[in-house]
This record gives structure tokens, sequence and C-alpha cells, in this order.
């Protein structure tokens, strides 16, 4: 898939923003006034800056509200409502907290819980696309629950349970990798079952439709090559988690903990890319591509 | 759950009015229906009234409104300021430039007219600019056909008085095993595709001949992947099968072929009686008889002692040549790369379906013997070819044994085989000969084009040189029926046969996909001599796009396109007849141009007004047509017989032959551009020997009288030069050509190398290089064409699994080719349904960065290619100081497909190469978007 | 509508014969040029003179090798548009509604009025039917052209897909493949018909034939009777000549 920039600050960003609401929002103690203001400050900016991120690959973004009509089928129009559920709610609950000081708990918990379904409901948008194997798994969502909570959990200076997320998540990223390598071929699906032509003899693609490339060679169609691959999942893996826990396994300093978070999030960027970049949509298959 | 569906307007309005015209994406010439909205052309679609395409259309049809729409298109006369070739010009006026041309064109006629030669290309008037030239004079005119299919449509007219190409079709109703040879495309585009559609859906069966498996062969149930230029042999050896079993219609060879004709065993030519008809033996009477007497039943094995002498049947000839085990199965099998098996089941399963599957059609009909028949008897095998056989300089001998298994098995003409379409069949004696009688200030004393039928006809001077510019009708190339288009450029550079002035060219790409040595090319039309002048000293060209060729011209006439002008598809030259019909059609301008541009074939006409021609001047000096759709109204070949042969006379009532109506246009508008006469039933099979047809293509103008005839197993045309080698006649072959045309010019087929072959070393240069054309181009023009170019934006050089694997070749992997004469480096592509020996692109891709209004880094000229750089117009020197043409000894055609090659890989350079310097475009480039919707 | 309908009156859709399908392209530029004039939005050209010209086209035709355990490869064209799924994914995932699937007919459609580009449904699709117009920003898949088969400003018979009433070899065939009964239901029954990428749950409607087995003559085994000679030599051919010439009504007894 085409690691379209949009989308991987869409999902980066939003998932650290809306994993951080989540703890603020479950928080027994949140941070009122001053503290408050900057902490929503924070987790609002990357939860929205990520949504809006996102609305620029739409070709209209101006009819971008029609996007919340559908959820009775559509994770995307369901994360839509859930992520405006959760901003307005949360929204609320913060600013009772920051004018007020007043905790008005049973918002937070429930902002939360829609914080979390956001990040549920974008990660299904790609769990569930048979098209893509890499992405069909429970363990997309397992992923992004993860890295998301994790990455809040740092955010809000949660330190030991940012340790065990964070060895949690790692564990969940690197069972995700080793399915995901072997998703495509054990799919089922291959050039064979695509043309229906597989029980006669090896199907090879000859020619492509065009000689110039279109939109789905340049949207499903995205090679990196094995070795790169590598070495970029060991960057990421070492952004996101390794670094980020030596960080915070020292003892506690503020320029390590801000290292740490900046570490996770360009690992988390890093391993987006490669979310997409890696995934292979069967639509390849079709120009004798992965 | 009330989720309400968008209200659809399913029945929105489709345009405001449809004309209909006649296609020309390509030259099958489909009928079309143009969908117009507020005056522009929205939608075009297939007609399904018209004969050609019954309301199909290729891609390239459907694409026509990004013709028509294409920044490429010329928009004014150009006059060069510039070098040639530099694309350096200034617009300038219609008027200035007739005068232009008048003041070059004037001189040449008053002087020595041929100094003028006039070649057009993809022309579909030539019965028209043939009428131009021959009243201009020059016997330097001919259109594309020598570098197309010549072979392929003087084989088959020789043969049996008509050919594949277009002059004829399969009886796709019918025909239960079509064997195809050597097809990418051809000219009937779309009804290949349909009869192929048909017989698949009846389940009937194809086998594919061809180096290359894509397109036809794709679908073909079996596929021959044979060696190019093989296809001589592997038909011969069919022929032995086939003979040596027995399985042959000995009734059709006796009646309708020269099989029984005696053979004149002294001179080799065929026994004749006074009137010149061809003897016979009559079985019933034992008595030599001519062919043609009622009851005359021939005897294929007779023999006749006259004199001492011993004269033999055709047959007897045929037997003794093709039982040799030369052309057993065994035999040929190397060299054609078809095994042994694959070759004796062929020939059984032709035997099977010709014979064991016969059929009978309830149809009486009675031939020309005056006899009677209750029943047309079918032979469903059908056979086609074009210029996968005809392309090779064996191709006419080729393309006559494959009329020969055609005949041998009994299946022209007959239901279930194959079928001429009117004018055709036409033996090759109704065909006129060739001219070359030059009077200064007068036309020509007759058609440049035809047909000989033996040295006397040759185009030669007093001094025995040729008398033409490009040496058709002359030793070199004896039937060149369709003149060396691609030799004019190289013999007027080289002086030889001697110089012109002016070079007049319409609608062909000569310094790029339609030349050999295309580089070559753009250097003869470029040189100078030693006063610093041009060596071709005068360039004129018509063309409508921004083509390669438009920058070597002094003078440009920019011709509209194909929806904006009259066009005249005509009976006289190449028509859309069916089997079962006559058919003509016209173009008229459905959109008026919206540039300074003009018909060239009215600029023909104002030419011809300008110069005073003979034909197009009245006695009292006026012009006796203002533009070419008055040509097309009123001009009359004969009394009664003009370009068009519908809707004659002043009640439009008149078919074939009739009075000029001044209404024909309109009326051929308000029946869909075309004009079909469907042959009678009874009349439509056995058209040579068919009384009924004969009388009917009598009445339609077709002949002047009833012309039965023989098909012509044995050539005695093509003997006549033979025995002319061998010291017999006064006209004497040079010395040089002796040896050749005794060996080639055999009266019965033969299977000869490629000439290339003798010239190369075939241990250095081992692989056969080919092209296809792509179903969806054509030939350059497509390219400019905003849709049809995304589908072949440039070509690879597919090569067959053994070389891929030995070169070690991968995807994206770049190649250098060479033959002896050049060397291209361009990408590659795997292709494993492919000859072992044998690598091929696409036609016609590669472009010169500046022209068709492309980009300069459109992929057309950094990743496309032509092979044409690599085949070149004349064989490798031999020593001995000759130019030996690379064509068809016997008919010039261009030997495209003889070409060899030896393969490396390559580091991918930065472009395809060799990579020429771009030209400075006459017209601006496209918009960077298109959205194209012209109701809004 | 993002719900599918629990059924559809028909199923509306094509079929596509592999054995015929020559691969011209025709098919290809004709739904070109019917759907940039026609149905929502014209199908915009990206660098249409320039390099990497890339525009949207609904149908497009790939060709394929098949290399078989024994014989030579075999080229299949292979036209390929939407297949206007039964359980199709393109449209329960669509967030504003735009793409549905018609209750009457069964046809796959995107209102581009609704349509915000995200592009979605072309990610759900496994068949690369749906491409997002780069100057439009919508999404454009076949719309079974919809606006011809019921549009009574065409004569019935044109009421028919553009790009089948153009296919020149006929490999396309339209009709409603929910009626057993139908030609093209029948079509699929008898020459077995089968779905593109079964195990994808799509329901597909479109069906394909598959290419009629090839190169018989390849299989030694299946060697057709060879041809019994009469004659090795000229002379035995002759006299072979003779002897049935005289067989022949008419000829010398
Ligand atoms: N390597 C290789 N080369 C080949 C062949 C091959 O098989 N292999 N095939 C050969 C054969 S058979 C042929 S016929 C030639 C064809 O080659 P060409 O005869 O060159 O054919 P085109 O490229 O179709 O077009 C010729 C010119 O006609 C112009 N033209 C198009 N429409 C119009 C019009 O309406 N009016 C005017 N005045 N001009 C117009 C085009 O712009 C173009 O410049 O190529 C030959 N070249
Ligand atoms: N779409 C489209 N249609 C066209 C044209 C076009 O440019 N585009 N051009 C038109 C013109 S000018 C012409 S002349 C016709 C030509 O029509 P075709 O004769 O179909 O022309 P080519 O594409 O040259 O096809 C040559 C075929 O012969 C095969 N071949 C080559 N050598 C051999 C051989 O030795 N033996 C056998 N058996 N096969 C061989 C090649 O693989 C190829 O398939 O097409 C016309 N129609
Ligand atoms: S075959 Fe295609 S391009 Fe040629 S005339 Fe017919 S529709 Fe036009
Ligand atoms: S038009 Fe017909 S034959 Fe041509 S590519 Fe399309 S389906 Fe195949
Ligand atoms: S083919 Fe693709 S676009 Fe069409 S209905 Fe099926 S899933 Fe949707
Ligand atoms: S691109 Fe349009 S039709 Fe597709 S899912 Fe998005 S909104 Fe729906
Ligand atoms: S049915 Fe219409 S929209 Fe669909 S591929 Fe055919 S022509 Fe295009
Ligand atoms: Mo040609």
């Amino acid at each position: 898939m085409h690691p379209a920039p949009s989308v991987i600050i869409f999902t980066t960003l939003s998932g650290l923003g809306f994993g951080l609401l989540f703890w603020l929002g479950i928080d027994p103690t949140p941070p009122t006034g001053f503290t408050g203001f900057i902490f929503f400050a924070i987790a609002y900016a990357l939860a929205v800056g990520g949504l809006l991120s996102s609305t620029f690959h739409l070709g209209h973004p101006e009819r971008a509200w029609r996007a919340f009509s559908q959820w009775r089928t559509s994770w995307l129009s369901r994360e839509g409502v859930c992520a405006v559920a959760a901003l307005c709610i949360l929204g609320v609950y913060a600013a009772a907290l920051i004018f007020l000081g007043q905790n008005i708990a049973i918002l937070g918990w429930i902002g939360a819980a829609f914080a979390v379904g956001t990040v549920f409901t974008t990660s299904m948008i790609y769990g569930q696309l048979a098209t893509v194997p890499r992405w069909k798994t429970p363990l997309t969502p397992a992923l992004y629950l993860t890295f998301s909570l994790a990455g809040g959990a740092l955010l809000s200076g949660r330190t030991f349970t940012a340790i065990v997320l964070l060895l949690f998540a790692a564990a969940v990223q690197l069972a995700w990798w080793q399915r995901g390598d072997k998703a495509l071929s054990e799919s089922g699906t291959d050039l064979g079952t695509a043309t229906g032509l597989g029980e006669r003899g090896t199907v090879r693609s000859m020619a492509h439709p065009h000689s110039s490339p279109n939109y789905l060679m340049k949207e499903f169609v995205y090679v990196v090559g094995r070795k790169h691959a590598l070495k970029l999942r060991v960057i990421a893996f070492c952004l996101t988690f390794v670094l980020p826990l030596i960080l915070l396994l020292v003892p506690f300093n503020h320029v390590f903990a801000a290292l740490a978070v900046l570490s996770h999030i360009a690992g988390v960027a890093c391993s987006r890319w490669l979310f997409f970049a890696e995934a292979e949509h069967v639509v390849g298959l079709y120009y004798g591509m992965r | 759950m009330t989720f309400q569906q968008p209200k659809l307007n399913t029945s929105p309005k489709v345009s405001d009015e449809v004309r209909q015209t006649t296609c020309y994406m390509c030259a099958c010439r489909c009928g079309i229906n143009v969908h117009m909205k507020d005056g522009k052309v929205a939608y075009i679609e297939g007609n399904r009234d018209h004969p050609v395409n019954k309301g199909v259309l290729c891609a390239k049809g459907s694409a026509g409104i990004m013709q028509v729409n294409a920044p490429s298109r010329l928009r004014a006369p150009l006059k060069r300021v510039g070098p040639r070739g530099s694309g350096e010009f200034e617009e300038i006026t219609w008027d200035e430039a007739l005068d232009i041309a008048t003041g070059l064109l004037k001189p040449i006629r008053e002087n020595n007219p041929e100094k003028l030669a006039f070649f057009t290309g993809r022309d579909q008037s030539q019965s028209f600019t043939g009428f131009w030239a021959q009243n201009f004079g020059t016997p330097n005119f001919a259109a594309h056909g020598g570098f197309c299919s010549v072979n392929m449509a003087t084989a088959g007219i020789y043969t049996m008085g008509g050919a594949f190409w277009e002059f004829g079709q399969p009886d796709w109703d019918h025909t239960k095993l079509f064997m195809l040879f050597g097809v990418a495309e051809d000219h009937d585009s779309n009804p290949i595709k349909a009869g192929i559609g048909k017989i698949k859906a009846r389940g009937a069966k194809v086998i594919g001949v061809n180096p290359v498996r894509s397109g036809y062969n794709a679908v073909a149930d079996e596929w021959v992947g044979i060696t190019p230029g093989s296809d001589g042999l592997f038909i011969l050896s069919l022929v032995h099968e086939l003979m040596k079993a027995g399985k042959i219609d000995l009734h059709y060879l006796a009646q309708y072929t020269n099989a029984p004709v005696l053979v004149d065993a002294e001179t080799g030519l065929l026994m004749r009686d006074e009137n010149g008809k061809e003897l016979v033996i009559d079985r019933t009477t034992g008595k030599l008889t001519p062919f043609d007497q009622k009851g005359v039943q021939p005897d294929l094995s007779a023999q006749y002692r006259h004199a001492g002498t011993t004269h033999k049947t055709v047959m007897h000839l045929l037997a003794e040549k093709y039982l040799d085990p030369q052309y057993a199965p065994e035999a040929v099998a190397e060299r054609t790369g078809v095994t042994a098996d694959k070759i004796k089941t062929i020939a059984a399963d032709l035997a099977r379906v010709a014979f064991d599957e016969a059929f009978e059609l309830d149809q009486e009909w009675t031939d020309f013997r005056g006899e009677t028949h209750k029943t047309m008897t079918g032979r469903p095998v059908s056979m086609h070819a074009m210029r996968g056989i005809s392309a090779h300089s064996n191709g006419f001998q080729t393309c006559r044994a494959l009329h020969v298994l055609q005949i041998i098995l009994g299946t022209v003409e007959v239901p279930g085989g194959f079928r001429f379409k009117p004018p055709y069949p036409k033996p090759y004696t109704a065909h006129p000969k060739p001219h070359c009688g030059v009077q200064p200030n007068s036309a020509l004393d007759g058609p440049h084009l035809g047909f000989v039928q033996g040295p006397d006809d040759l185009m030669l001077k007093e001094d025995g040189s040729p008398a033409r510019i490009d040496k058709a009708f002359t030793w070199e190339n004896p039937m060149s029926a369709h003149g060396l288009m691609h030799m004019v450029i190289s013999n007027a550079h080289a002086g030889d046969p001697y110089k012109i002035d002016t070079l007049f060219m319409y609608m062909a790409n000569m310094s790029w996909n339609s030349s050999m040595n295309s580089g070559g090319v753009m250097q003869m039309l470029t040189d100078t001599d030693e006063n610093g002048d041009y060596v071709i000293p005068n360039i004129i060209y018509s063309d409508a796009y921004s083509s390669e060729m438009v920058a070597y011209a002094d003078l440009v006439l920019p011709d509209t396109t194909y929806l904006e002008r009259h066009d005249c598809i005509s009976l006289l030259d190449r028509p859309i007849c069916e089997a079962d019909a006559a058919a003509d059609a016209i173009r008229w301008p459905v959109v008026e141009p919206d540039r300074d541009v003009r018909g060239f074939q009215t600029v023909l006409v104002q030419l011809a007004n300008k110069l005073g021609m003979p034909g197009f001047t009245n006695k009292d000096g006026s012009a006796k047509y203002q533009d070419y759709a008055d040509y097309i109204v009123n001009h009359q070949r004969k009394p009664g017989i003009g370009p068009l042969a519908g809707f004659r006379g002043e009640n439009a009532d008149q078919v074939g032959r009739g009075d000029v109506n001044p209404d024909q246009l309109d009326r051929y508008i308000e029946n869909g551009g075309f004009f079909v006469e469907h042959i009678p039933d009874g009349a439509n099979y056995y058209k040579p020997w068919n009384a009924s047809y004969q009388d009917w293509a009598v009445g339609m103008g077709i002949y002047d009288a009833p012309e039965p005839y023989l098909f012509q197993l044995y050539s005695e045309p093509v003997r006549s030069f033979q025995r002319a080698a061998e010291g017999h006649g006064d006209r004497q072959p040079p010395e040089h050509l002796r040896d050749r045309l005794k060996a080639v010019m055999d009266p019965l087929p033969i299977w000869y190398p490629a000439l290339e072959d003798n010239g190369v070393d075939l241990d250095e240069f081992p692989i056969h290089a080919l092209t296809q054309r792509p179903m969806a181009m054509y030939h350059s023009w497509g390219t400019q064409n905003a849709w049809l170019r995304q589908l072949h934006g440039h070509n690879p050089l597919y090569l067959p699994t053994k070389l891929w694997e030995q070169h070690g070749f991968a995807d994206g992997d770049w190649a250098r080719v060479t033959s002896t004469h050049g060397e291209i480096t361009v990408p590659v592509a795997h292709q494993a349904a492919l000859n072992d020996n044998t690598v091929w692109t696409w036609n016609a891709i590669g472009k010169r960065k500046g022209t068709w209004a492309l980009s300069e880094d459109a992929p057309e000229s950094n990743k496309g290619f032509l092979l044409n750089h690599l085949i070149h117009e004349l064989l490798p020197p031999k020593g001995d100081g000759l130019r030996w043409s690379n064509s068809d000894p016997i008919t010039g055609q261009a030997a495209w497909f003889d070409l060899r090659v030896k393969i490396e890989k390559a580091d991918a350079p930065a472009e395809s190469q060799p990579a020429f310097a771009p030209i400075k475009s006459p017209v601006a480039q496209g918009p960077s978007e298109l959205k194209w919707k012209v109701g809004k | 509508m993002t719900t599918l309908p629990t059924s559809t009156d028909r199923k509306l859709g094509l079929v596509i014969d592999l054995d015929t399908c020559v691969g011209c392209h025709a098919c290809v530029i004709s739904c070109k040029g019917w759907n940039t004039e026609n149905y929502g939005a014209p199908l915009s050209d990206q660098r249409p003179y320039g390099t990497e010209p890339m525009g949207t086209f609904l149908n497009r035709v790939h060709s394929y090798e098949v290399q078989p355990e024994a014989g030579p490869a075999q080229t299949v064209h292979f036209p390929k548009s939407c297949l206007h799924c039964e359980d199709a994914p393109c449209v329960t995932v669509c967030p504003t509604g735009a793409s549905y699937k018609r209750v009457e007919d069964g046809i796959v459609l995107v209102n581009e009025d609704s349509c915000i580009g995200c592009g979605l449904c072309a990610w759900a699709c496994p068949y690369g039917a749906r491409e997002l117009d780069q100057a439009e920003g919508v999404m454009k898949k076949c719309t079974l052209c919809v606006d011809r088969i019921y549009n009574e400003n065409l004569p019935e018979e044109d009421q028919i897909p553009s790009c089948v009433r153009t296919c020149p070899a006929g490999a396309r065939h339209f009709g409603d493949l929910g009626d057993p009964n139908s030609d093209v239901s029948q079509l699929v029954d008898s020459r077995g018909g089968f779905d593109l990428m079964p195990e994808m749950g799509t329901k597909p409607v479109n069906k394909y034939l598959p290419p009629r087995l090839k190169d018989s003559w390849d299989d030694q085994s299946l060697l057709a009777p060879l041809l019994e000679p009469v004659a090795e030599e000229p002379k035995g051919f002759l006299s072979w000549l003779d002897k049935t010439l005289d067989k022949i009504p008419g000829g010398a007894s």
C-alpha cells in the first residue's frame, strides 16, 4: 500500500492523542487548571491534528461531515462518530477540570471509552480488509490499541504503566510482523485464484493493461526492498520500544522523559510507514506485483 | 433502515444528433455513429447497419474523439524557414502554399514530368491520386503497397484472382476449421475479430501459425510457433502429406484450376489454342480442347504426345514436385521449428474437416461451361494470412504455396471456405498493365501500376534502365504491382536510376516508422551536394498531424482530420465489400475544421486546376471540378461508372452503372454514409466460375464482360520471367540477376531461405526480430491520442524463455540488439509463448522528441523504440558495387521480417538508443489535464 | 448506502469469455468514451500528452501467460471491471453512503455527490475495480452502464453496456445472472463459468468463461489418426489418380 504521509501522521498522532485522552479520562485524579490545560492541549493537538491531517487525503474534505452517517456498517464512519464523541465529551470534561476544577468522572469514563473506541475503530478500518492479508487479523486492533495506550501512558507520565504497556506492545508488534510476513501466502489468494486460471498451470502477468501506471498501482503496489524493510523494522522497534524503555528505566529525568516520548513518536511513525508500505493488497497480484 | 437510493435519471439524453460516416482511425473503414452535442463530437459508436463492422468498434475507433481534438493537428500551411529536419516553419496562407507548389510543379510538368515523384502512403483515394499523377504525366506514382503487403496481393491475384488482405474473407458462417498464418491485426480488424468470435461460439477450431502467441493466436486452439520465414516449407509439407494421401479435391482441381492444363514441355508455358485458351484433354473424348467448352471433363492425369514430345498436365508437375521427400514433414521439421508429428496431425485434420465434414448447400448454380449443379459442396476449412508470411523476401512464393494448399483442398470460393469480396475475383489478365510513357505537358499513356504478364511488360527505358524511380517492374522485381515506396528516397538520393526534382508525399511517415533505416533516411533527406543544395531538391508533404516527416518537408500541406472532410471509399480501388455484397462508402464533414486546413484531395484538385491538367480541365479550359466532393459525384471513369456505385442516375435508383446524380452524397448520408448491393443467392459462391455471379458483376460495372477463369496453380507469368532468365526472348535480364531469377521464378511455389540469410553470418546473428501491430494503435497515429497512448506509451522487446534465461535477464532490464546494419538499446520483457529464436516488439510506438505535440520526456521517446533502425532498405553489400534491395526478388515487397539480430544484456541507458535530437514542434504542446465532456 | 440489500430483484452483470477475448482493448476505450461523456464527472486524464500519462478507466485488459505442466505456454487476455458483487465489501466500508448496491438490479454504484473521495472502497475491493478520479476527487467505477441499459432514448438493441455493444469478438455478454433461464446464466452453466477470488467471499455477479483446452496436438497421446498414404512416389500417385478419376461421376469409364 502506498504509505501516504497524511495517513501515517494521522494514525501516529491521533493514536497517541486518543491514548493520552484515555488516560486523562480514567484518571481518578486528573490534572486541573493550567496543568490540565497543558495535558489536554497536547492530547487535543495530537488527536485533532491527526484527524485534520487525515482529511488531506480526501478528494472532497468539505463533504467530510457525510462520513458520520454510515456507522451501522462502516468502520470509517464509526471512527468519525467515536472521535467526535470522544472529543466532545472529553471537551466538556476537560473544560470542567481546567476552568471549574471539577472532575465529572462519569464524563471522563465515557469519553475514555470513546477514545479507545476511536483507536479501535481506526484499527478496524485496516483490520477488516480481507484485501490486505497482512492487516486482516485481530492482531491489528491489538497493535493499534497497545500502541495507543502505551503512548498515552508515556505521554501522561505513567512510567510504570508505560513500561508494562510498551513491553506488551513490543510483543504484539513482533507477533504482528511475524504473522504478517506469511499472511499473503497463507491467505490462499494468488494470481491463480485471482484469474481463476490457477488450475491450468502457473499464471504470470505478461503485460499490464496500460503501459503507464495507474491509480491502483500507485495506491496499492508499493515495493520496499526486503533488506530495507528489515533495517527499518529494527529502527522502528528501537525507537518505539527499546530506547523509551531504557530512558524510562534510568532514574527519572524530564529530559529523558521528553526524549522517550520523542523517540516513541518517531518509532511509531516509522512502524506505521512500514504498516502501509509493507502491506500487500491483492490487487497487486493482477499486476504481477505485490 | 429506510435508506433512499438516490433517484437516478436512467434515460439521459444521449445526444442532439447522430451523424453517420466512416471511421478512419485505420484502414478497416467501419461505419460510425458520431453523436453530436452542441455541435461538438460527444461520443462515437459503431453503426449497426454497416456491412464492415455491424455495430462493433475497436479501441481506435472509439478513441476518435481524442484524435479530432488532438493538439498535434497541424493548423495552417507551413513553409520551411530553418534547415530541413529542424522543424522550423512559418505559417503561410493557402494562396501562398498553392503558388509555391505550382511554381515547383509547372516547370517539371512542362519539361520533364518524371522529375516529380508522387508517392502516397495510407492513401484510401488511390484511384483519385493515381488519376491525378497520370494526368500530371509522371511515371513515378505508387502508394504504400510495396512496403506493406504486395506479396500477398500479387500472389493472390496471379494465383486465384484475389487475395487475403482485404480482397476476401472466410465463410465465417460455415467454416469449421480456421487456419491463420501470421496475422496480428490486418486491415479487416473488426471483421476478423467478429468472425473468430462467431466460429468460437460454435466451438469450431482455430489454428494459429505464428512465432508469437498473442492476440488471435492467444485464442487459437492449436498454436504452431513456427520459425519466421519458414512457412513456405511448412505449407508445402502439408501439401506433400495431403497429396501423398490422395486427400485432394480432384473434381475441383479438374474443373476450376489449371491442374489439368497441359504444359508445353519445351517452353514451360501453358499450351493454348489460337484464341489463347488453355488446353486440356477431355476425359470423355480424349481430345485436346480449350478448357471452357461445354461438357468438357478435363483430365488431370492426361499426357499429350505431339511431334515426339510428351506434354504433361500441371497436375503431373505438382505431383512430381511436392511428393519429393524434401517436403516430407521429417525433412522440414528442424527448419520450421514444427515437429513432424504436428505437421502430420495438421494435415490429417485439414483433410478430415475438408472431406469428412463436407456438406451440401441446397443451392442450384450453373457454371461457366453451362453445367448446372443441384447443390454447392461445402468444404469447411478456411485460411487467412497477411504480412507474417508476406513481409519476407520469400513471401510471394510462400503466399502462392498457401493458395495452392487451399486450392488442392478445394476450399476457395466454396461454402465454408475462403471467399472473395467484389470487385474480386478478377483474373490477373483483367487488370491493367503498368505504363510509363512520358511526354512533357501531357498525361501518362495509361495507369502506373498493374499486372505484368511477361518481360515485355516491364517498365524499362530503351537502354534497359529502369523507367521508374523506385525501379518497379524491372528485373530486380519484375512483378512489383504496387511499386516500391520504400526505395524512393534511397534511389532519389543515390540518383539511381536517375535524379528527381520534387518529392511529393502524402500520409506516410517516411522519416520514421514507415521507412527501413530511419536514421539513414533522415540523412538522405537532409543531405546536400557539393553546391550546398539538397540532394533531393524539393519536398512537399501533406500530413494532418505533427509527425516526424513534417520536419523534412519544404512545404507542408495540412490536411483535415477524418471527421472534417469528404472521402470516398470506392469500388475503383479498395472498397468495403463483403463476400456477399458489393459496398462502398463516403466520409463527409460531420464537423467543420476550426483551423486553416484543407482536405488533401481538394488541394490536388486545386493544383490540377492551376496546372491546367487534362482530366481536370474542360475543353474550354475551365475547371471540371471545384473540390473533391465535386469530383466524387461528377467524375466518370468510363461512361456510367464513377467513384461511387450507389444511388446513381437522376432518380438515385441506378446501381453500379448509371448517370451522374448531383445529389449522390446526400443520398449516401441519408443511408448512413455507405451503400450496399447484395449478391443474389446462388451467385455468392464459386464466383470465378458461376455464371450468375459473372452476369451480376457485369451489371455492377465490375467487369465489362463475363471473365470466368482457372486458378493458376502453375503461374505462367512467373515462368515467362524464368524462361527469359534461361536465355529466351529479346528482353534479357542483366547477368547479375540471371541466376537469381532462374531460381526464384519457379512457376510452382517453392521455398528458399530469406535473402538476408545469405548475406549475414547466422552464427553471429541467429535471432529473428519481428514487429506486430498493437490492436489498439495505428502505426504512428495512435500516439497523439490521449486515450490510446496510455495503452501503449512504450514498447518492450519480448524475449522467449530460452533467451531470457540464457542471458540472465530480469524485469526492468535492457538489452543491446544488433543487426548487420545497426544497434539499438531497449527495455526487454519475457514472453514464454514465443518461438525460441524470435524476439518481437510492437510496431511504431517509439517517437522522435518534439513530435506529436508530446512533451520531450514522453515515454514514447525515452523508453519507446523502433526496430526500423536495425533494418536496411538494402541487403548487406556483396562487394559487386551494386545496391541490392532488401525486398522480395519477385514483387519488391519490403522484407521487414527477414531481420536477424544478436542480443546482449546492457546497462540501462538514460533513454532508449539511438536517440535523436528533438524537432522543434510546429504546434503547441497539449494541456496537462483532460476532463473532456462536451455536454454539461 | 452502506448496508447491502438482503437480496436484489435481478442480478445484472457481465459474462466474459476468456476463450474468445483477443485483448483488443475495444471495451476499454468504448467504456472510457461513454463514461467520460455520461454518468457523473468525466473520466479525467493526467499528463495526457506528457510523461506517465495516467487517466481513470473503469475497465482494463490484462495479459497473462499460463504455463501448464506440459506443452507450450498459453496467453490469456483478461478484461476486468467491477463484478457487482453480491457481498460487496466496497459498499459496506463506505462511510458516507455514496457507495450503494441497487435493490432493483444489484448494480453497485457511487453517488458522486456524496462521495468524499476517502478511497476506502477501493481498498476494500479485491479486484481493483474502483479508481479515484484525480481531477474530480471522487470514486469512479463501472456503472454497468446504468444510463444505457434502461435508456429510452436509445433503441432497444442498444440498451446494453457500451463495452458489450462494441466488443468485436463478442466476448462480453450482459444479462440477469439471477435468472437461471437467462442467456447469460445458460452460458455460465454450459461453459463452466467461474468467480474470481471466490475465497474473498464477495460473491461476484460477473462470471468468467474459461479458455477451452488448448494444444491437444502437443499431447502425443492424443494424436489424431494420421493420413494413410496412397503413394510415396509421383508415379504411384499418378496411377492412384488414374484409378480414382475413373470413379468420379462423369469421368470416362
Ligand atoms: N518495423 C516495421 N516497420 C514497418 C512495418 C512493420 O511491420 N515493421 N510495417 C510497414 C507497413 S505495412 C506500413 S503500411 C507502414 C505504415 O507507416 P506509415 O505509412 O508511415 O503510416 P502511419 O504512421 O500510419 O502514418 C503516416 C502519416 O499519415 C499521417 N496522417 C494520419 N491521418 C492523416 C490524414 O487524415 N491526412 C493526412 N494527410 N495525413 C494523415 C500521420 O500523421 C502520419 O504522419 O509502416 C511500415 N513500417
Ligand atoms: N490496429 C492496427 N491495425 C492495423 C495496422 C496498425 O498499425 N494497427 N496496420 C495496418 C496495416 S498498414 C497493415 S499492412 C496490416 C498488417 O496486418 P498484419 O499482417 O496482421 O501485420 P503485423 O502486425 O505486421 O503482423 C505480422 C504477424 O505475423 C507474425 N509473423 C512474422 N513473421 C512471421 C512468419 O515468418 N511466419 C508467420 N506465420 N508469422 C509471422 C508476427 O508475429 C505478427 O503476428 O494491419 C493493418 N491494420
Ligand atoms: S477497425 Fe477500428 S479504427 Fe479501423 S476503421 Fe474500424 S473502428 Fe475505425
Ligand atoms: S473488446 Fe472484447 S475482445 Fe476486445 S479486449 Fe474487450 S472483451 Fe476482449
Ligand atoms: S468488484 Fe469491487 S467494486 Fe465491484 S462490487 Fe465487487 S468489491 Fe465492489
Ligand atoms: S471514496 Fe467515496 S464511495 Fe468510496 S468509500 Fe469513500 S466516500 Fe464512499
Ligand atoms: S458496463 Fe459500462 S461502465 Fe461497466 S465496463 Fe462496461 S462500458 Fe464500462
Ligand atoms: Mo501496411
